[in-house]
């Protein structure tokens, strides 16, 4: 029997790259003009479940939350080797915070139905909360084990982990159905598959309703025809669980925070400026 | 018993308390003052019953100690339950926990199971009032945090819900003298969980006694992603062992392998607050800023006269730091042969 596993990936402004022309004038970024990227965590997370996709069998399916054009990264799961993909988009969700996020994956997750291991990111580079995983395990009444760095070993009723603690580590066992968080030390993700990108990079997505099943057939290498869409009605979802009203954080306010400046003196890159900096700082007792 | 209290999560390694919790005890008082409400705090553990006094010499009023010898050691599910049920049953308005991995595993998982928000990583909390829609919500918790990449803060509210919950890093905020005359009330929690809520295993825990003290040293010298290869990192630490410093660095650094996540400064990292800070080939990103302006002298060294750390620090170099490093290093020399 294959294991079944869900993994969730989240589109993401590429915080980390930010090139020039994302800059405005006053010194704060234009978010807009970031490129998208997947989660770098999420794709150490798909490695994992690869990887025991490849060992015991198993069959993935990514959801992911966000605008339409949050495709890309299910497309970029799909290149990688999941079987199957959800896109969960509507107007309804913008505005989320971390809890009405959890809610509803949590109700794509329910839709879905079966699942052993739910496997994501320990974080998004955009909000580094690393919140959403843990509210989704709560919401669904199922274990979570966070910021892992290796799966020691899985089958089909125990998974046991290493996972990263202050000043070291533990080895963990639990019981499956498990929600697992990723670390980016777990692994080197693997690129796409030429072979996949040619067999999804046209794909679409479908609105329907209903889950079926008969979609996975990972034996025979291609598994879906279409990624699934589904917004908050084929959800079921609670409105007043959703976005906005569904997000008890709320922002107050939002700084562009530029540095300020300070009386910087500056020291000419010379034996002699240099050495009687450190002579000065010796004198004030800032060392030595 | 006070039902609007500021409840602090304590965290517990080895029966010791960490110093996390003891920074947002003190954290809470001073919120608590503010409010005019009590401290309390919320013990998880076996065997600890010794331990508690610290807590209310920083400024606890109440502690709700919980033991059973099945929560010795932190695991996700019975912590949270425990948590969520002594929240319930006390009605805190604010809740804090320490943004270390347990915490973090912790929090939003309590923030789920009572539908109430929470903020990671705060950098600064605040009392203050929240107006939306025509209405004002008076003395709620402000939780202020670096955002996208550190490129903007934010200040979050929770106004609808109780609690408010945050969780904040270590070193963010400040120890106040502990009072060693100060008393607080124990109040034992019977902890009345089954086998089954307790899911994980604990096989092993391995936990080194940490090599680097990067918010205790007087002096730090870190090293930016300006520090590329072998040879200018051993020149950093060269450095730093001359100066009797600890090594520190950005989050690039670790991700490029070159030092240990606990060399970490930064908002995802560590906060220090040396007497000497060196910057060494960092640019000077938001993100690491958060975790060193308050420094009390900062040197820069950049081979790029437009990274924004040179127009911050207090004393800057344009230089590469391979060449200006052994300037440095002689100008210390030449003192120790001089005195």
């Amino acid at each position: 029997m294959a294991l079944r596993i869900i993994t969730l990936v989240k589109q993401v402004p590429d915080t980390a790259n930010i090139p020039d022309n994302a800059m405005k004038p006053d010194g704060t970024v234009n978010r807009s003009a970031l490129p998208a990227i997947t989660n770098p965590e999420d794709l150490n997370s798909l490695e994992e479940a690869l990887k025991i996709k490849e060992t015991i069998g198993a069959t993935i399916t990514a959801i992911t939350l966000g605008p339409p054009s949050a495709i890309k990264v299910l497309k970029e799961s799909l290149y990688r080797g999941v079987d199957d993909a959800v896109l969960v988009t509507d107007a309804k969700f913008a505005a989320s915070d971390t809890l009405a996020t959890s809610y509803a994956l949590t109700q794509a997750i329910e839709k879905i139905g079966k699942f052993d291991i739910i496997i994501c990111g320990r974080q998004a580079i955009d909000g580094d909360t690393a919140q959403v995983g843990p509210q989704i395990a709560q919401k669904l009444g199922i274990n979570q084990l966070t910021g892992v760095v290796e799966i020691i070993s899985a089958n089909t009723k125990h998974i046991k982990v290493k996972r990263i603690i202050d000043g070291g580590y533990e080895i963990l066992k639990s019981p499956l159905p498990v929600l697992i968080t990723v670390r980016s030390e777990a692994n080197e993700p693997r690129g796409p598959s030429v072979k996949r990108v040619m067999l999804y990079k046209n794909i679409t997505c479908k609105c329907n309703e209903s889950y079926d099943e008969a979609y996975l057939h990972p034996e025979i290498g291609c598994s879906c025809d279409y990624i699934k869409q589904w917004n908050a009605e084929d959800l079921k979802a609670d409105l007043k669980m959703c976005g906005l009203s569904g997000s008890p954080t709320k922002v107050k306010n939002i700084e562009n925070v530029v540095l300020a400046a300070r009386n910087t003196r500056m020291i000419a890159n010379t034996a002699e400026d240099i050495g009687a900096l450190m002579q000065e700082l010796t004198k004030e007792h800032i060392i030595g | 018993m006070n039902p609007k209290s500021v409840l602090v999560f304590i965290e517990q390694n080895d029966k010791e308390i960490a110093n996390v919790s003891l920074e947002l005890i003190c954290e809470a008082r001073r919120l608590a003052n503010q409010l005019k409400t009590s401290v309390s705090a919320a013990v998880l553990g076996f065997g600890l019953k010794k331990k508690l006094d610290v807590l209310a010499h920083y400024g606890s009023d109440e502690i709700y100690y919980v033991e059973d010898k099945r929560l010795e050691h932190f695991t996700s599910v019975p912590y949270a339950k425990i948590i969520a049920g002594l929240i319930t049953k006390h009605q805190p308005q604010i809740v804090l926990f320490g943004a270390t991995i347990n915490g973090r595993d912790l929090a939003p998982r309590v923030s789920a199971a009572l539908s109430c928000g929470l903020t990671a990583d705060c950098t600064n909390l605040q009392i203050g009032d929240y107006n939306f829609q025509g209405k004002t919500k008076e003395n709620i918790l402000l939780q202020i945090r670096p955002a996208f990449g550190g490129n903007i803060i934010a200040t979050i509210v929770s106004p609808d819900c109780s609690p408010s919950m945050a969780s904040v890093r270590e070193g963010v905020m400040k120890l106040s003298t502990p009072d060693q005359n100060r008393k607080a009330k124990i109040i034992e929690e019977k902890c009345e969980l089954a086998a089954s809520d307790f899911p994980t295993e604990v096989c092993e825990v391995v936990r080194a006694a940490k090599s680097v003290d990067l918010k205790g040293s007087k002096i730090v010298v870190a090293a930016g992603m300006g520090v590329s290869s072998k040879e200018s990192l051993d020149l950093v630490k060269k450095l730093a062992s001359a100066l009797g410093a600890e090594i520190g660095c950005t989050r690039p650094v670790v991700d490029a392998g070159l030092l240990p996540l606990e060399c970490q400064i930064g908002q995802t990292g560590s906060t220090v607050r040396p007497n000497l800070y060196i910057a060494c080939g960092i640019s000077g990103q938001l993100q690491h800023w958060t975790g060193i302006s308050e420094s009390k002298r900062i040197i820069a060294i950049n081979s790029d006269r437009n990274a924004p750390i040179l127009k911050v620090a207090h004393y800057s170099i344009i230089g590469d730091l391979n060449d200006v490093i052994p300037k440095m290093l002689k100008g210390i020399a030449f003192k120790n042969t001089t005195y």
